[in-house]
């Protein structure tokens, strides 16, 4: 049952890595690293690491999103 | 089991790589870095999982609990996981004030400046 | 070198690199067969040695204490970088923030997501402080909780403006509360050479297992590694907002 679980895992996390590099709009780009990252999170715990997933789910949801926003924020500023 | 599970692993590593070479733009670029990273977190706890293991967390455990997967490298994957996003931010400071200077995030654009 | 020839060199090696790694994982033993005997013994040791539950935990503070150092330190000299690298240019000049400027009226935030704002952010620093502090216990620790506290000071960016986050949230002091930490760290380990053993030795109190307060130094450096995690990525935040918000190229009249 739980390799089930972390076989399942395993393809969310290869298949949303592989389009987030697909994506090329960087804005597009951060919404799929969420969904990314959200696999990443739960294949950790279902490895059961669960620091690890903690520290993933902070890290992908609230610290990348936010800094990816920003810088694209300032370059599409500067672009004006 | 073990081939989807190392499988996955290069795969992550080399398509992160692919993002890198192939990226028209510094901000996809520093993702697709972090991508590849993650590669490396996820090998370090599948070496050091056992199946049928529990959390290596001592507290309200059932009578017969049963082995416990590997703690050390849990460890090390947590700090890596918070330090690589710090990188990551490192990298877009890096993107944004090279967009300020040459005006453009697209690599192929970029030349060493030769005043 | 034209693209087609470094998307050409690209493929050479990256087909040398998948055959490389494919030899090198296969050599690995199968998924979830064993695991090392240095966790094995861990496993066992650590509850009764330190007095923790949450052997994670004293692995990352304690047994390998000194990896934990130097990738506080990577995170100390990479918001450093950020901080260096984001200044304001020479030809770049801080600007009236745009909800100051006098020639543009936007509108106040809306009371609902003001709201919002309020029971997220008090609600993120209490979760913040319970996983800082029962690091020992169970997954937690210092690292998750510095980053949902820092997303407690995000929360007020997202549903106040600037203005406010700029006058509660002085540069100083969460540089203060980085270097703090980092520091704290040093001194705690310092504490063990002082004691006459090695760096980073458990030199206080180990307490009882079970108890919020035990393991000793791991329970402290916890509580400096979330300070320092923390203020780091409030900083990082604050740089990135400052260079959105503020930064401006000085414009030639």
């Amino acid at each position: 049952m739980s390799d089930a679980v972390i076989a399942v895992a395993l393809v969310w996390v290869a298949a949303s890595g592989t389009a987030v590099v697909l994506t090329r709009d960087p804005l597009q780009q951060a919404f799929v690293a969420g969904f990314f990252g959200l696999g990443l999170a739960f294949l950790y715990l279902s490895m059961q690491a669960g620091d690890v997933a903690l520290s993933q789910i902070v890290v992908g949801a609230i610290a990348l999103p936010l800094i990816v926003l920003l810088s694209l924020a300032k370059v599409r500023k500067g672009r004006e | 089991m073990s081939v989807l599970a190392y499988g996955v692993v290069a795969w992550l590593f080399l398509i992160g790589l692919y993002g890198v070479v192939t990226s028209r733009n510094l901000i996809h670029m520093v993702v697709c870095v972090s991508v590849a990273q993650s590669a490396t977190d996820v090998l370090l706890l599948e070496i050091g999982y056992r199946a049928g293991g529990h959390a290596p967390v001592f507290v309200s455990l059932p009578a017969h609990p049963g082995p416990a997967v590997d703690a050390v490298t849990q460890a090390l994957a947590l700090t890596d996981v918070v330090v690589g996003a710090t990188v990551t931010a490192l990298l877009l400071a890096l993107a944004v004030q090279v967009h300020k200077r040459a005006g453009t995030l697209d690599p192929d654009a970029l030349r060493a400046t030769k005043e | 070198m034209s693209r087609r020839a470094r998307l050409a060199l690209f493929a050479v090696a990256a087909a040398a690199l998948a055959v490389t790694l494919g030899i090198g994982l296969a050599g690995l033993p199968s998924f979830g067969s064993q695991v090392s005997s240095y966790a094995k013994l861990l496993n066992v040791l650590a509850p009764r040695q330190r007095h923790v539950t949450d052997v994670v935990s004293a692995v990352t503070f304690d047994y390998r204490g000194i990896d934990t150092l130097f990738e506080e330190f990577i995170l100390l000299g990479a918001v450093a970088g950020i901080s260096m690298l984001l200044r304001p240019l020479s030809d770049e000049v801080r600007e009236l923030p745009e909800d100051k400027v006098p020639d543009r009226a936007i509108p106040p935030p809306s009371p609902a997501v003001w709201l919002l704002a309020v029971l997220l952010s008090s609600l993120l620093a209490l979760i913040g402080l319970e996983t800082v502090t029962h690091g020992v216990l169970t997954p937690g620790g210092g690292f998750q909780a510095g980053v949902v506290l820092a997303s407690a000071i995000y929360v007020v960016y997202l549903g106040t403006n600037y203005t406010t986050v700029e006058r509660y949230q002085p540069d100083a002091l969460l540089e203060a509360s980085d270097g703090v930490g980092a520091f704290g760290f040093v001194v705690i380990g310092l504490l063990g050479l002082l004691a006459g053993d090695v760096f980073l030795t458990n030199v206080v109190g180990l307490g009882v297992t079970g108890n919020m307060i035990a393991g000793g130094t791991i329970a402290l450096l916890n509580l400096t590694v979330g300070l320092e995690v923390a203020g780091g990525f409030a900083i990082l935040a604050s740089e990135f907002l400052d260079q959105t918000a503020v930064i401006r190229t000085r414009t030639k009249q």
